[in-house]
């Protein structure tokens, strides 16, 4: 099948990469939400995961380590008409990028953030990632991680995130139906994806994925959040789906000044009255 | 005369004549939050309403509460734009406050205050305190001491009390009336005491400064670069960078301005370069340490060939330094912040004037060169503020320099000179992909090291050339027959101009330069033409000096530097310009 968002060239990740499977995955969401190609934009920072846009036939402002995150809520500033997507592994957004992910949830900027979470980190070689589990040893690790891993889901929901949710690359259909819900969404989004490093990681195979995750089923009402933080804390075998949603929270752009009375026109379309600069300059004296 | 009873006199009745081609200055000093602050915003907005020339800036400790604070006004029939030692009435609103500056205190300078509080013999008592509270409130004290000053430089009673009221209306009919009636006292004593020649200082005739414009170098800043287009500003709070996010934060809902408060510095760079990627002219606002923390974005924005405008007000280093003090020390840091190879254009206003057109003008250069523009300011900068006639809202207009896209745009496609027509997305059917790794001309990823990767340097090298031809040229002020070439940037501009006015020397000019990198290619002309090239910098090593002397080959010894946090005055200016000073001997400020 042939999806307009396709970018064929030769890709830097290992045979048997779990970014494959989520790059099918976000095409296949954007293609059946019908975007339109100009009007989305991808951010990134960087990483083997950062480089998913480099392989889509999409707008893409891929940045720098850690700061995917401020440029996205700036061009969203700029232009809140745009459909941006943020693209990126757990090293960048949860290490590098921490302090960005914790403040961009309270922004609330509407924007999709998607965590390719294997982890490890791969394009430096197989060091400990902020999601690593205890215990596992790396070059530099080498008794074993001793740190607790950092459970992005929980993080978010004590932030009162927009919108949080857990995919997988070996469930793909539900993975993708919850991307899907994440960029109709208004307001932050996080899918962290599990997914295998295939080359750095041995023990969170796809393999070990399958075994330990389950998918949250309907009785779970994603509008509590207290039933979302539980969830959240789940851990062997780990919750997929969608875990809490809180529409009601002000939209970062919608709160700036050149929006907030609803006019969406970006900022580049937009005058100011010659006679503006003149009457602040008239004011002071 | 009743007044005379408010004046407990010195014992004798020493006159303190005051002669001065450049009216009075006065200083106030006291505690933070003891409200110096807003009696020099009364006595400026006052006095200029009036008919006198004024300037005003400010010195202050890096704390909320206590230490001492001072503002030093000059009131004047000329205009005064530059900070002076001299102090002709120095009001210290306490004994600590008079501790700190009681070098300065010469048998010029009236000493006036509340006795109770002052152990100074030669105090001329005005007990501020007291009389306040005769009005229902100490609080008042700084409405009775604005009103002295009035009173002793011959200021209008009227514009006094149509101040005060404009003030304190929105507190309700009574606090009015109680300052006018502190206001009043205040005014009488002072008069009084210009009246017995016990104070006398007079600025002079009034002329009109009714018209013209009072703002401070941060508000220059902030509304040149509206002028310019900005319409969106991400800051992280610094001192002494605060003051320009501050003013467009408030100008944001009329300017139609997308102003964000930042979680650091690295988000606040990368939330402007996401601003101009889809079409927005972002402007940062930062000091020392926080632009330190930007460095990779300005990278960043090399390699993406993106457009930006940083606001860099300097304060000493390094690291925090001194937070609340001024020196020209990050020159150096901005010319090389950032790996790579990539050029960036730096300005340094030194005026209101110039604040204005080169903050506007920032937001053109950045786009149409694609280039990190930096504006650079400091504390002592951005804190002062004088009437001024000079700014012309038509001087500055936005040009934007963004492309239609079609299909199958390449963002960084290779051009002659280096400059590829700049997309954003939406505009236009094309795509448009930025990345921070080496890329081809689509934007793509590479490693093609002899092949596009290579060629990538070269086209972002080339555009060296065009920047560097484009740089402002420098401004001369003085004789063109000059031997002696002062050289000058960003916020010495107007204490140089005063100096060398009192020093009225024929043979010594002064270049200033609006635009310090890429340095214009006309400074090595000016600086060939001279015997000796003196330059004044308010830093440690003479950065400017040095970035001059590598661009034009032309050795500057001569450096008259001062580094203790505090501006040059225009007397220390004076007294080094007429010493001469000796190679490389590089006069230091007295206390740095």
């Amino acid at each position: 099948m042939d999806n307009i968002f396709d970018y064929k060239t030769d890709t830097a990740w290992c045979p048997g990469c779990g970014n494959f499977g989520l790059r099918k995955i976000v095409m296949s969401a954007l293609a059946e939400l019908e975007i339109k190609k100009e009007s989305l934009v991808f951010v990134s920072g960087i990483g083997q995961a950062a480089k998913a846009p480099q392989y889509l036939d999409v707008n893409y402002f891929n940045g720098l380590h850690g700061r995917s995150l401020p440029p996205a809520a700036g061009i969203k500033a700029a232009n809140p008409n745009l459909t941006v997507v943020v693209e990126s592994g757990d090293g960048d957004m949860y290490g590098e990028g921490g302090n960005h992910f914790i403040h961009a949830i309270r922004r609330n900027p509407d924007i999709t953030v998607i965590v390719h979470d294997n982890m490890v980190y791969g394009l430096t070689k197989g060091q400990a990632s902020p999601t690593t589990r205890k215990g596992m040893k790396t070059p530099i690790q080498v008794n074993g991680v001793f740190e607790e891993p950092i459970n992005p889901l929980a993080l978010a929901i004590s932030l009162d995130a927009s919108f949080v949710a857990r995919g997988s690359v070996g469930e793909m259909e539900k993975t993708k139906e919850i991307i899907k819900a994440a960029i109709k969404h208004r307001g932050f989004s996080l899918v962290d994806v599990f997914q295998a490093c295939v080359t750095f990681n041995k023990l969170n195979t796809h393999k070990w994925f399958k075994e330990n995750t389950y998918v949250i089923d309907e009785s779970h009402n994603p509008r509590d959040r207290q039933a979302a933080f539980s969830k959240a804390l789940e851990s062997s075998p780990w919750p997929l789906g969608v875990f809490y949603i809180n529409e009601n929270k002000p939209v970062f752009e919608e709160e700036l000044a050149p929006y907030a009375s609803g006019d969406r026109k970006p900022l580049y379309m937009r005058a100011r009255g010659e006679g503006l600069i003149k009457e602040l300059l008239s004011a002071k004296k | 005369m009743a007044k005379k009873k408010a004046v407990g006199k010195t014992g004798k009745k020493t006159a303190k004549k005051i002669i001065s081609p450049h009216g009075v200055s006065i200083v106030l000093a006291g505690e933070a939050g003891q409200g110096i602050q807003s009696i020099e915003t009364l006595l400026v907005n006052v006095l200029k309403k009036d008919g006198f020339h004024v300037f005003a800036t400010k010195e202050y400790m890096s704390r909320v509460r206590g230490g001492v604070n001072s503002t030093q006004l000059r009131v004047s029939q000329e205009p005064v734009r530059s900070y002076v030692d001299r102090m002709d009435i120095f009001i210290p609103l306490d004994g600590a406050a008079f501790e700190r500056y009681k070098n300065k205190i010469t048998k010029e300078t009236a000493v006036i205050g509340d006795k109770t509080k002052l152990a100074y013999e030669k105090t001329i008592n005005i007990p501020f305190n007291r009389i306040a509270s005769e009005f229902g409130n100490a609080l008042f004290s700084n409405t009775v001491a604005a009103g002295a000053v009035c009173g002793i430089l011959g200021g209008s009673e009227e514009a006094l009390y149509d101040y005060v009221k404009s003030v304190f209306a929105r507190k309700g009919d009574e606090i009015v009336k109680s300052n006018i009636g502190a206001a009043k006292s205040g005014y009488e004593i002072g008069r009084g005491l210009k009246a017995e020649k016990i104070v006398d200082a007079g600025p002079g005739k009034k002329t009109s400064t009714k018209e013209s414009l009072l703002l401070a170098g941060a508000d220059a800043v902030a509304i040149g670069a509206l002028a310019g287009g900005c319409d969106a500003c991400f800051a992280y709070p610094m001192t002494p960078s605060t003051g320009v996010f501050t003013a467009m934060a408030g100008y944001a809902s009329k300017a139609g301005i997308a102003v964000e408060q930042v979680e650091d510095e690295i988000g606040v760079i990368n939330m402007a370069l996401g601003a101009w990627y889809a079409g927005g002219r972002a402007l940062v606002s930062t000091s020392g340490g926080g632009f330190a923390l930007m460095t990779e974005g300005i990278s960043l924005a090399g390699i993406i060939e993106s457009p930006v405008v940083v606001h860099l007000a300097q304060r000493p280093g390094p690291a925090t330094g001194l937070p609340t003090r001024t020196e020209q020390g990050d020159l150096n840091l901005a010319l090389y912040a950032g790996h790579g190879v990539f050029p960036r254009i730096i300005l340094a206003p030194g005026d209101t004037k110039q604040a204005f057109e080169l903050s506007a003008g920032a937001f053109n250069l950045a786009d149409k060169y694609q280039v990190p523009v930096f504006v650079m300011t400091d504390q002592y900068f951005v804190d002062t503020y004088y009437d001024t006639v000079d700014i012309d809202a038509s001087k500055a207009e936005p040009v934007r320099h963004i492309t239609e896209t079609k299909e199958g745009y390449k963002r960084y496609a290779l051009t002659k000179d280096g400059f590829s027509p700049r997309g954003i997305p939406s505009f236009g059917s094309g795509l448009v992909c930025a990345d921070s790794d080496e890329h081809d001309e689509s934007g793509r990823i590479t490693e093609d090291l002899d092949g596009i990767s290579k060629k990538m340097k070269d086209k972002r090298f080339k555009k060296f050339d065009a920047v560097k031809k484009a740089a402002l040229p420098p401004v001369l002020t003085g004789p063109k027959n000059y031997t002696r070439l002062v050289v000058g940037w960003g916020s010495v501009y107007n204490t140089v101009i005063e100096a060398l006015g009192l020093l009225g020397d024929r043979n010594t000019a002064f270049l200033f330069f609006p635009q310090v990198y890429p340095v214009p290619i006309a400074a090595k002309k000016y600086l060939e033409k001279a015997k000796t090239v003196i330059a004044v910098e308010n830093n440690q090593t003479g950065q400017f000096a040095d970035l001059l002397s590598a661009d034009t080959g032309i050795n500057i010894s001569q450096r008259i530097l001062k580094y203790n946090g505090m501006p040059f005055s225009v007397e220390e200016l004076v007294r080094a310009l007429v010493k001469k000073p000796g190679k490389a001997a590089g006069k230091r400020g007295k206390n740095g």
